[in-house]
């Protein structure tokens, strides 16, 4: 691997236009794969789910799932695409061990949705619209665990171990028309366009849309052309490109690369290049001897799929409130900015806090604890917010213990820490950490009794006005009662007893 | 219609993943020449205005419902490979995108 | 019961249905003659005597329950070695697939064994079913009955030469170019290419997806009719298959009547390059339609000579992707994995090792004609052919019910002398490819001897799609008329083996 001193972002986008595609592998949530009756079960022992079709054993043959077919189609609806009356697939002809037939039956120059767009939204509330070529349905290939080694990655591997389960789950491609003038916000936009892709894919409810586990996988193609320049310069592909933040760090780097390689004159290379999670660069991939050439053709096996337009007038009536519109109500429901409303959605959260609020919470206290505290634990622990083992309705009963003033925000952050621990529901953790606020005002008498005693000073000084003295005591009762009360409710005791009234 | 050369010839074996011999290589290349050159002739009577015919049959729609079948057993998956390991097909290195 | 191997299936169906005989005396003696004459012949790649006696004591064992059996049921059968069996070997003629028992039966294997019929094992075929000799088995090749130096057709030889050589009264074919109705004419027996689509394709090992038709071999046409009947119908399991009832076949093979019917004799197929006696038994046989009350005219269809050329376009394109998958990942031969080669190289001495040179002849041919550059001129010019063969069919068929024309250009020639000359050997499937171009159905049946080699001729008989009774019809009355002529069948005539 070559160092290469990448040029400064500000100036790259000084002297070249970035030119973006970006391609988007969807892994649909069908009940089977797209080609044969196995299961698609996550996690399911290695070839357990595989038969002589996704096998490609001698003298299989291929049946299309037609639920399949209509999440492609409605898919394409909801990009705005064109559905084609008649489309075929086609054989992709290379040869790769994790492909069992050494074909991938996919769709070639008839896809079932073409030609449409989508609008996203960036943090400051700007629309782009990205352009939509084409979505098609293929299959996914099987998966290969590299053995022997030092870093268990296919290079310098011994042997690889295959697992078939995945063979044949059916994807839906959905690739972009170039993306130009989006200038310095070319990262921004790939992102946002991800994350958008990816709630509208969960919003059809056609995948859970993981990217995280494979269920959503992307590529960005990436260009620059010198400013005012109108032909595109040569290309690399950023394959597997697998979190959101990701897509923008690839295209940024891109770009950064691009510029140093243009700037001393040299070529960029149209080549395959892996993105390394670890420090935000790109590599090349293998370089391939001779350009491939997948002979394309259309796949004998399988008939012409034509979709009836009453049926495509049908699933597009079905369609469900698009993403960005709904976003928009509910931003203008829960009074809250793009930015807030932006952030929300980054953080995954738009679904939890809807449920949360659906189970009883206030609106503002769902968006609190989602982004707030859980936000930062998903975070810290590296995993989505949906994975973390908290459900809104348990996020919601913890809003309604501190609505009842059973819990203060600083204990209910305790309980929500027993609930991710997996010690059981919140008033479980409750009652087994003795975390309830101590609201017995003799129990609370005896230990402003104690501070009183304590801090004399301290009192005359309150006595004399100074109201806000009264922090010092109120800390001194909270650590006496180890956090558990109410520190209001604590002031209004002190102030009491030494018979003040603030304000 | 141009001839096929040895070269030819050996950028086929290439995509087809055939290790051919050397003296294959002559031999196919000759073959295939008179091959080539016999069935070119296709191209005389496709006119622009002839649509082409990929399959025989004038079917269009033919899907099943997403329902689950019996896969094979891992153990019938398994059967005929001519290595395996944690019940996983083993394979020789991949030379791969890496 | 008279002598068991010669009886027809219709024949030994009744005699086992009314207890004459039973299921398993029947399975024996056939495979007593394979073990008698089969090291001669070499019609089969495996016998699966157990499997067969099995089937035949189950068939017994229904009939002894009082079970009502079906029209084939404790039939022996041969079976081309490219349907899978499962957990009988299924090689399809390759080294590639040496020892491979597969883990499903394909639909037509399960439907047989459904119907009673008793599948006696395996039968040998050019690997692959890419060509029309059996001399590309990687098993060694399969001798013709009537001379067993000569060739019994291709791809499906071993089916064709057992019935024959009377291993089995019923076999199964698959007919890409004509592989089923090319043995049929030089072994003089029957063979037939349904309708493509009616017969499922699932578990047959694929060689050209577009192109391939299981379908039934026989020594007659009614028996032809009767095995016609039990594989056809719609799979869900095959996408391309047809969801339509099956015709009447075997109502069809016992009316064997022509009269009113207009046959066209196609005009291209003829002259040079055609045998002698070849032509002469096919314009004989254009005498007694005549004479039997059809009426004769005149078809030509100008774009079957393009079909050839189209064929070995289209063909080899397919198979150069069905045969993809025999990299030497999941099973059948891996060559050459030491453990410092990668996959890529395992995969390539596998395959330089594991295919014959026909195979690879087409996988390059068809991988040639699918490269960027080449497609349009080749494989794309070879679809418009195919549209245009099409139109020639559906034009003619819009005159005369069914066309005809001899099978095969020649009879039998001996083995070895077109093995090493491609186009030569090409030439056998000239009259046989249309059909298969077009997806319609096709029938040879034997129509007498050459005079000069005193080899079978084979009369084919096309039908619309969707119209196979029609070659029942006119094929029965052919036999019918020509055994009557001849005072028996014309296989009594082939030497004792
Ligand atoms: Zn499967």
């Amino acid at each position: 691997m070559s160092v290469i001193d990448l040029v400064p972002y500000e100036e790259a986008l000084a002297s070249y236009d970035p030119v973006m595609g970006l391609e988007v592998h969807v892994e649909l949530g069908t009940k089977t794969k797209m080609f044969c009756g196995c299961a698609t079960v996550p996690g399911a022992e290695p070839n357990s789910q595989v038969c002589p079709t996704c096998l490609g054993l001698p003298g299989s043959l291929p049946v299309v799932n037609a639920i399949g077919v209509e999440s492609a189609i409605r898919i394409g609806l909801a990009l705005n695409c064109e559905i084609a009356e008649w489309c075929r697939f086609a054989r992709k002809n290379y040869f790769y061990p994790d492909m069992p037939k050494n074909f991938q039956t996919s769709q070639y120059d008839e896809p079932i949705a073409f030609n449409g767009y989508l609008d996203v939204e960036l943090e400051d509330g700007e629309v782009f619209r990205v352009e939509i070529e084409r979505a098609h349905m293929e299959e996914d290939t099987g998966k290969s665990t590299h053995v022997g080694g030092a870093t268990g990655r296919i290079h310098g591997a011994e042997y690889s171990l295959l697992d078939y389960n995945r063979a044949g789950i059916p994807l839906i491609e959905i690739v972009t028309k170039p993306i130009v003038g989006a200038g310095d916000r070319a990262p921004e936009v790939a992102r946002a366009y991800v994350a958008e892709l990816r709630e509208l894919i969960r919003a059809l409810g056609v995948s859970e849309a993981r990217m995280d586990m494979g269920q959503m996988r992307c590529d960005v193609n990436l260009s620059l052309m010198p400013k005012g320049a109108d032909k595109f310069g040569t290309r690399s592909e950023t394959k597997n490109v697998n979190s959101l933040r990701s897509v923008e760090r690839a295209a940024r780097f891109e770009i950064q690369r691009h510029a140093a390689v243009l700037n001393e004159g040299g070529k960029i290379v149209q080549e395959t290049r892996h993105f390394h999670e670890d420090n935000g660069t790109t590599t090349s991939g293998r370089i391939k001897e001779e350009a491939e050439d997948y002979r394309y053709f259309p796949e004998p096996d399988l008939v012409p799929v034509a979709p009836a337009r009453e049926w495509v007038e049908q699933l597009r009536g079905e369609l469900p409130e698009l993403p960005r519109l709904r976003r928009q109500r509910l931003q203008s429901e829960w009074g809250i900015s793009a930015v807030e409303m932006q952030s929300a959605l980054n953080a995954g959260a738009i679904d939890l806090i809807l449920a949360t609020i659906d189970a009883g919470a206030p609106a503002d206290q769902a968006r609190k604890w989602w982004l707030g505290e859980l936000a930062r634990r998903a975070n810290e622990d590296g995993v989505e917010l949906a994975e973390l083992p908290i459900t809104p309705a348990q996020v919601a009963r913890v809003s309604a213990l501190v609505a009842e003033g059973k819990l203060t925000d600083k204990l209910a952050r305790q309980v929500i820490e027993g609930v991710l621990a997996g010690e059981g529901e919140p008033d479980e953790v409750v009652a087994k950490r003795g975390l309830a606020v101590v609201s017995d005002d003799s129990a609370l008498g005896d230990a402003i009794d104690a501070a009183l005693a304590a801090q004399p000073d301290v009192a005359d000084k309150i006595r004399s006005g100074k109201f806000a003295a009264a922090g010092a005591l109120v800390g001194a009762v909270m650590k006496a009662t180890r956090g558990q009360a109410d520190a209001a409710r604590v002031k209004e005791l002190i102030f009491e007893k030494l018979g003040v009234t603030p304000e | 219609m141009p001839g096929i050369t040895r070269e030819e010839v050996a950028h086929l074996a290439r995509l087809s993943r055939l290790e051919l011999k050397s003296e294959e290589l002559d031999h196919f290349a000759e073959q295939l020449n008179d091959i080539v050159d016999a069935v070119a002739r296709v191209s005389e009577i496709a006119a622009e205005d002839v649509p082409p015919t990929s399959h025989p049959l004038p079917l269009t729609n033919v899907m099943r419902a997403d329902e689950v079948r019996p896969s094979l057993s891992p153990d019938e998956v398994l059967a005929a490979a001519p290595a395996a390991e944690e019940q996983r097909f083993r394979v020789p290195q991949i030379l791969g995108e890496d | 019961m008279a002598d068991l191997i010669r009886c027809t299936a219709a024949e030994t169906a009744a005699a086992i249905a009314s207890g004459e005989v039973s299921a398993v005396e029947v399975a024996q003696a056939h495979l007593d003659r394979i073990n008698a004459v089969d090291e001669k012949v070499h019609a089969f790649l495996h016998v699966d005597t157990d499997g067969a006696l099995a089937a035949a004591r189950s068939v017994d064992a229904r009939r002894a329950a009082g079970e009502e059996l079906g029209p084939l049921a404790g039939v022996p059968l041969a079976l081309k070695d490219v349907f899978t069996t499962k957990g009988v070997p299924t090689t399809a003629g390759s080294k590639m697939l040496e020892g491979w028992r597969p883990p499903y039966d394909a639909t037509l294997t399960r439907r047989l064994k459904e119907a009673g019929v008793v599948i006696l094992g395996k039968t040998n075929m050019d690997e692959f079913a890419m060509g029309s000799s059996t001399e590309n088995s990687a098993y060694g090749p399969t001798g013709n009955p009537w001379d067993l130096s000569r060739i019994p057709g291709g791809s499906g030889g071993g089916s064709a030469a057992a019935l024959a050589a009377y291993e089995a009264p019923l076999a199964i074919g698959t007919d890409t170019g004509g592989s089923i109705r090319q043995p049929g004419a030089v072994t003089g027996t029957v063979g037939v290419k349904p309708t493509y689509g009616s017969v499922s394709r699932y578990g047959l090992i694929a060689f050209s997806s577009s192109l391939d038709q299981g379908g039934p071999c026989a020594r007659t046409v009614l028996d032809a009719a009767l095995l016609h009947e039990a594989i056809a119908g719609h799979d869900p399991m095959d996408s391309t298959s047809i969801d339509a009832p099956v015709p009447a076949v075997v109502a069809a093979a016992r009316q064997a009547d022509v009269k009113g019917m207009r046959v066209g004799v196609v005009k291209e197929f003829g002259g040079e390059g055609y045998q002698a006696g070849v032509m002469q038994r096919f314009h004989e046989s254009v005498e007694l339609l005549r004479s039997l009350g059809a009426e004769i005219v005149e078809i030509s269809c100008p774009s079957f000579t393009y079909a050839l050329p189209a064929y070995y376009l289209i063909a080899p394109s397919e198979c150069s992707s069905n045969l993809a998958r025999f990299d030497a990942m999941r099973y059948g031969l891996r060559v050459g994995d030491n453990g410092a080669r990668s996959a890529e190289e395992v995969t390539a001495l596998t395959r330089e090792a594991g295919f014959g040179p026909e195979v690879k002849r087409r996988i390059m041919l068809g991988t040639y004609a699918l490269s960027s550059g080449y497609y349009d001129a080749y494989y794309g010019s070879a679809q418009k052919v195919r549209t245009l063969i099409t139109r020639d069919f559906d034009r003619a068929f819009g005159d005369v019910d069914v066309l005809i024309s001899p099978t095969t250009p020649t009879t039998a020639f001996p083995i070895g002398e077109r093995a090493d000359d491609p186009m030569a050997m090409y030439l056998a499937d000239l009259c046989t490819i249309p059909s298969n171009l077009a997806g319609n159905a096709a029938m040879s049946v034997p129509c007498g001897l050459a005079p000069e080699d005193n080899l079978p001729v084979g009369l084919q008989i096309i039908a619309p799609a969707l119209a196979d009774d029609r070659l029942y019809r006119v094929g029965a009355a052919v036999e019918a008329a020509l055994n009557d002529k001849w005072g028996h069948p014309l296989l009594e005539e082939a030497p004792a083996l």
